[in-house]
């Protein structure tokens, strides 16, 4: 049976939780430890978190977030941004995230990697992917959301990460972020074509079809959503609907959930 | 509160987030890299994520180990979570040949499953799974571990490259199917139990284990 996992994704500026498009023009959405409590009390199977402005302060802010949402909502947590040794790794570890996202350091030096995924585990060690298209059926691997270019080909770099010892991918269309006009089946498709470890398709899920697509013609492993739940254009029950459609394994949530009667610990 | 929980502090990244969970269900466990403090405490819970040479070599070096297999000589109630869970094994193949504590009889090897259509399926492999009685056997086997009470489709959260594979069969207590094949998903022997999924991480279903763990 197909597992998929449903993973919100919350970009965070400045304790805000924002949606952008095209990882541009950000609105604000809410306070993000309330509505992850909210995603993870639905049934979200992780939750994804990225510091948007960390590499304009060199650093990741989340601390205080996660360990907010780590001491009552008790699924697993993956924090990007302005991530860049791997005494960041430990303190955010620390603080109750299971994985790091990293994007910018890794591109300059790949070793990072390496270093994070030894002592950390492979687990703990996910590469955050931003893609542009560029040209037909190819991509460029972006960093500060998609503002810098790294030089890189998206997919000769996820095959690169991988060989460094990474544990899963986050793959970003910025073509497609914020649109809700499907995922870049293409762009997942080429990536998990060239990996063996889970990928993690993120950007343009506007509907439930679209997951749907994503289920049919992709090996993703996980699909992240944000402005189609932030927006409340759909919610993790819509989606848990269109995995057990398709076949996918759905997992039981307690008794009350289906009718919002039970929220998260708080 | 009473009894006394010790969770084994050896280096290991997940204890925050299995100490949070532990305080959720309203026990302050003791996060202990005391020897002494292990081998008295009522229970004993041993986290673990990464690698199997490397979390082997620092419970080792720290000589916990010993602690640990003193307090199992005791026969209460012992919890190993995923690498603390394949710690207990005799031997392990994660980046070469590493010993565990031999605890259980068996070995831990890389997952190389393949599907229906011949494609590898990816590792680490992570997500939601429900768990089932091995096979010739029904939910009896869960009385008495923290298992009781898993209810059918009742699913957990796993991430591993790498599974368990004990010697004899009977130490299974419980598997998932990965692609028609049966990987153990907790294993028991006597009053020691190891769980290969993060109860700390698979939200309800996974507090209510944690909380049958504290109550045995």
């Amino acid at each position: 049976m197909r597992n998929l996992r449903l993973i919100p994704r919350l970009d965070v500026k400045q304790n805000w939780l924002i949606k952008g498009v095209q990882m541009e023009g950000w609105r604000k959405v809410g306070d993000p430890a309330e509505v992850a409590r909210r995603y993870a009390a639905q049934g979200a199977d992780e939750l994804v978190f990225m510091d948007v402005v960390a590499s304009l302060y060199e650093r990741n802010n989340l601390h205080e977030i996660v360990e907010q949402v780590a001491s009552s909502v008790f699924i697993p947590l993956t924090v990007g941004g302005g991530i860049r040794t791997p005494e960041d790794v430990g303190q955010l570890l620390a603080r109750g995230a299971d994985k790091v996202a990293l994007n910018t350091a890794a591109t300059r030096d790949p070793k990072l990697i390496t270093e994070i995924s030894d002592q950390f585990g492979a687990q703990a060690t996910v590469v955050s992917i931003e893609a542009i298209r560029n040209g037909a059926g190819r991509w460029q691997a972006m960093t500060d959301n998609g503002r810098n270019h790294t030089g890189r080909d998206a997919v000769e770099w996820a095959r690169e990460v991988e060989a460094c010892g990474a544990g899963e991918l986050l793959v970003t269309s910025i073509d497609c972020d914020g649109l809700g006009k499907g995922y870049e089946i293409d762009l997942i498709r080429r990536i998990t074509d060239v990996v063996a470890i889970p990928v993690v398709a993120s950007g343009g899920v506007g509907s439930a079809a679209h997951l749907t697509d994503l289920i049919d013609r992709t090996e993703a492993s996980a699909a992240a959503i944000a402005q189609a739940l932030h927006w409340k254009k759909l919610t993790i029950g819509d989606l848990r609907a269109v995995l057990a459609g398709a076949g996918c394994f759905v997992r039981p949530l307690p008794e009350g959930v289906a009718d919002g009667s039970v929220e998260a610990r708080s | 509160m009473s009894s006394k929980c010790a969770v084994v502090d050896y280096g290991s990244g997940n204890v925050f987030s299995v100490m949070h969970a532990l305080r959720s269900l309203g026990i302050e466990a003791d996060l202990s890299r005391d020897p002494e403090h292990i081998v008295t405490a009522d229970r004993v819970l041993l986290p673990g994520v990464g690698a199997f040479g490397r979390a082997s070599q620092q419970l080792r070096s720290s000589g916990l180990d010993e602690a640990i297999g003193t307090f199992i000589e005791t026969g209460r109630p012992f919890l190993g979570i995923c690498v603390g869970m394949q710690l207990l094994m005799e031997e392990g193949y994660e980046f070469g040949t590493h010993p565990g504590m031999g605890i259980i009889p068996g070995t831990v090897d890389k997952i190389d499953i393949a599907d229906d259509d011949g494609r590898r399926l990816r590792v680490p492999l992570i997500g939601w799974h429900a768990l089932a009685p091995p096979p010739g056997q029904d939910a009896g086997i869960f009385r008495g571990t923290p298992l009781e009470g898993v209810r059918d489709g009742d699913a957990y959260y796993f991430v591993h490259s790498f599974a368990v594979r004990p010697a004899n069969p009977s130490a299974v207590l419980a598997t998932v199917t990965h692609a028609g094949q049966q990987v153990p998903a907790a294993i028991r022997k006597g009053n020691v139990i190891g769980v290969q999924f993060h109860p700390e991480r698979s939200g309800e279903a996974g507090l209510a284990l944690l909380d049958r763990f504290l109550k045995l």
